[in-house]
């Protein structure tokens, strides 16, 4: 059975400048998916082109089986939210959600039920009559979320729609928009350039970068299991060592670092003896302890220790290689020059393609 | 001196000079050219004892000696010669009769001995009619309606009613009309022109937008006369418009552009049409450059995103760009003088004809008065109408 939206072979090029470079890209109906990346990656893109703003240079764009790259954006259907809202300032909050309403020729009565429903769903009653102007951020942000959402578009597109809030605003409507999108069921299409919410919010993540999609998967997937190193760097943080893969076993490898320790991982498939290999340890995977361990014990010394609230962040030094560590709150402090030693599991350190 | 007083003072005094220039060269001629439309000094000017024996006659009764004898005394004193000029001209348009009563009885008084009772009904029998002396005394009052009436084509009768004057004496009203007629044709003109042009220069980028916009500029940047002598020699029978038409063969005969209505409304129309564009213009800059796309993903095709969307935004800048336009093309001046026929002229024109032309300053103040009323009658009903308007149909 096909996607319910397919992007096939997408590019789009201004000019000289190639945005989109053969993308592709399936969403399934009632996914929440974010378009992850840094600005220019051709995130935003995508989506004015999922929106129909912008036409495809090549490929094709398939909603339910049809295609709708040629289709104008006032008849796709689709719901979008724009990161300053893009609300009518002569038109109050009422006027603003009734008008897809009115543009539909939905009948006054019935547009007025269902522009009232909608307004007391996201708990705006009160200020229905009120001028966009008049309202503070968070509740321009629900308008234009309501106007998206009233006519019941088959997609809701949203173009970093939470990135001018405040950050406690910003935790608040994720809650809410998750909330929203298992409730009723939408299937949305999320750009944004926070790892963070997207990790909070989405069924599966499409990283970025330079007009391709670098990796496309669940946010555990994507955090635990970073398919390149751009991945692996863009989303959180992360220590990185170059190696060579020495001997392999199934899915377990003894990978030799350039500068000198030999460390056990879990490698991917396609991996054999003989391959470079950049070996990837989350920090919070990162342990100290005072003896060697059985694996992975790389000796060390402390350069810096620094309390951040709920994890002490440690950088450490030696073997030839840098990386940081963090802590538990209340794991025993170690002292600036302490000798000790680095250690993480083979299962929780990923090995990727340089 | 506390400090806050000090601060006000040092306020006022760098207000002062503004102030007293608005005060100079603004509200006294205003209040100057109001007043001189209201009042009426040319016959009690120059017969001050007549205006107070009459004062307490009551227009009934047969004339009295004390009147006659008032006005032998104001006729025997020397008087300018101008002032008694206007006052007879004043008294004539009173009564007609007057020029020939008045230069036989001052010449009869200037002849009699004086000191010598002289009784007018033997110089003049007209004097001892009531009709006369009640001419005399309406034309006395400081303050009048007469020009405010003659303004607007009206006049009393002997029975002191007001009445039209004769039809073909007098032209204000159909002037004023006229006045009212080709500023709403300019204006309507201009946002037909202006309001596109506007749209086209907002949603243009680079080098297009700087030329759009230095099109409407650079005639705003040259002297009104200088457009309007250009449009003179465009607009000729054998200009560059009637040539350029007849060389690509539309027309065979010159259409006639000049010296008629369609030369003022067509020069008037460039030269007021940066006025509408740049209010225009500048409100569209700040409509955020998402809300057509906006629009569209909510389901309105490019024509409706034009009407409920931009238009309605684009509304505040037509508003005020009519009412610069309209204002200022009411005044209009030279350019109807110079590519309009006699029957293109406009108020302007016959207030300047009072104030320079015939040094009739009451006529030119009622004139003023009558366009400034009306005008500001229009601009308050303007500014009700033009109130943001709301979505038509929700």
């Amino acid at each position: 059975m096909p996607a319910f939206i397919t992007l096939d072979r997408i590019s789009k090029a201004f000019g000289q400048l190639k945005v989109v470079d053969e993308l592709d890209l399936q969403i399934e109906k009632g996914e929440f998916v974010s378009l992850l990346g840094p600005s220019g990656s051709g995130k935003t893109t995508i989506l004015m082109m999922l929106a129909g703003f912008i036409e495809p240079t090549s490929g094709e764009i398939r909603l339910e089986n049809k295609r709708i790259d040629h289709l104008p954006a006032h008849r796709r259907n689709m719901g979008v939210v724009f990161q300053n809202y893009a609300l009518f300032p002569h038109m109050t909050v009422a006027e603003n959600v009734a008008f897809p309403l009115m543009m539909r020729g939905v009948s006054k009565a019935e547009a007025a039920e269902r522009v009232s429903r909608a307004i007391d769903m996201v708990k705006l009653g009160h200020i229905k009559d009120r001028k966009p102007a008049q309202l503070s951020g968070g509740q321009q942000q629900r308008v234009a979320l309501t106007r998206a959402l009233v006519f019941e578009p088959s997609v809701v597109l949203m173009d970093e729609p939470l990135g001018a809030l405040d950050k406690q605003l910003r935790e608040h409507m994720q809650f809410e928009l998750r909330e929203l999108h298992r409730r009723l069921e939408l299937t949305i299409v999320f750009v944004t350039h926070d790892q963070g919410e997207a990790l909070t919010m989405s069924d599966r993540i499409a990283v970025f970068n330079a007009g391709r999609i670098e990796q496309l998967a669940s946010p555990e997937a994507i955090y635990d299991r970073p398919n390149t190193r751009f991945v692996a760097e863009f989303i959180g943080e992360t220590n990185l060592f170059t190696g060579k893969v020495e001997a392999c076993e199934g899915r377990n490898a003894r990978i030799k670092l350039e500068s000198g320790p030999i460390v056990q991982a879990s490698i991917p498939t396609d991996f054999t003896a003989g391959n470079a290999a950049l070996v990837s340890v989350r920090p919070e995977r990162v342990r100290l302890a005072e003896q060697a361990g059985a694996d992975n014990s790389i000796q060390v010394k402390v350069l810096d220790t620094v309390y951040q609230g709920d994890h002490l962040r440690v950088r450490l030094a030696g073997s030839g290689i840098d990386l940081v560590a963090k802590l538990e709150r209340k794991a025993r402090p170690w002292p600036v020059g302490a000798e000790a030693f680095a250690t993480f599991e083979p299962d929780e350190c990923t090995v990727i393609r340089p | 001196m506390s400090v806050a007083l000090r601060a006000r003072l040092t306020a006022l005094g760098l207000i002062t000079p503004l102030v007293a220039f608005l005060v100079v060269f603004f509200f006294w001629p205003l209040a100057t050219m109001m007043m001189a439309s209201v009042t009426d000094g040319t016959v009690r000017g120059v017969m001050p004892e007549t205006a107070a024996a009459l004062s307490g006659w009551d227009g009934n009764t047969p004339p009295s000696p004390e009147m006659q004898q008032a006005l032998v005394a104001d006729l025997r004193k020397p008087v300018d010669q101008l002032a008694f000029g206007d006052a007879v001209r004043r008294l004539n348009s009173e009564l007609s009769g007057f020029r020939s009563l008045m230069s036989h009885t001052t010449s009869a008084v200037r002849d009699a001995p004086e000191g010598q009772a002289l009784d007018l009904a033997t110089v003049d029998p007209r004097w001892s009619e009531t009709k006369y002396w009640l001419a005399v005394k309406h034309a006395m009052p400081l303050y009048t309606d007469r020009y405010l009436l003659a303004a607007a084509d009206l006049e009393r009768d002997a029975a002191g009613n007001i009445a039209a004057v004769d039809a073909g004496a007098s032209a204000n009203r159909q002037i004023m009309l006229r006045t009212f007629l080709i500023a709403a044709t300019v204006t309507v003109l201009c946002a037909l022109i202006g309001l596109p042009y506007a749209l086209i220069a907002a949603s243009a980028t680079g080098w297009v937008r700087a030329l759009l916009l230095i099109a409407v500029l650079l005639p705003l940047w040259t002297s009104l006369l200088v457009r309007t002598a250009a449009w003179f020699i465009l607009l000729q029978n054998e200009g560059l418009i009637n040539e350029a038409l007849k060389a690509i063969g539309l027309i065979s005969e010159p259409l006639p552009l000049i010296f008629n209505r369609t030369g003022v409304v067509i020069a008037m129309t460039h030269v007021l049409l940066p006025f509408m564009v740049l209010p225009i213009y500048s409100g569209l800059l700040t409509i955020p450059a998402n809300l057509m796309p906006a629009a569209a993903s909510l389901g309105a095709s490019r024509l409706k995103a034009f009407r409920y969307v931009l238009l309605p935004l684009a509304f505040p800048g037509l508003m005020s760009g009519s009412l610069l336009v309209f204002m200022v093309a009411l005044g209009y001046y030279i350019t109807p003088a110079l590519v309009g026929g006699p029957n293109d002229q406009m108020i302007s024109s016959v207030i300047a004809f009072f104030a320079t032309g015939t040094a009739n300053w009451g006529m030119a103040g009622a004139l003023g008065l009558i366009l400034l009323a009306v005008t500001t009658v229009l601009y308050l009903v303007y500014g009700r109408l033009s109130r943001s308007p709301t979505m038509v149909g929700t």
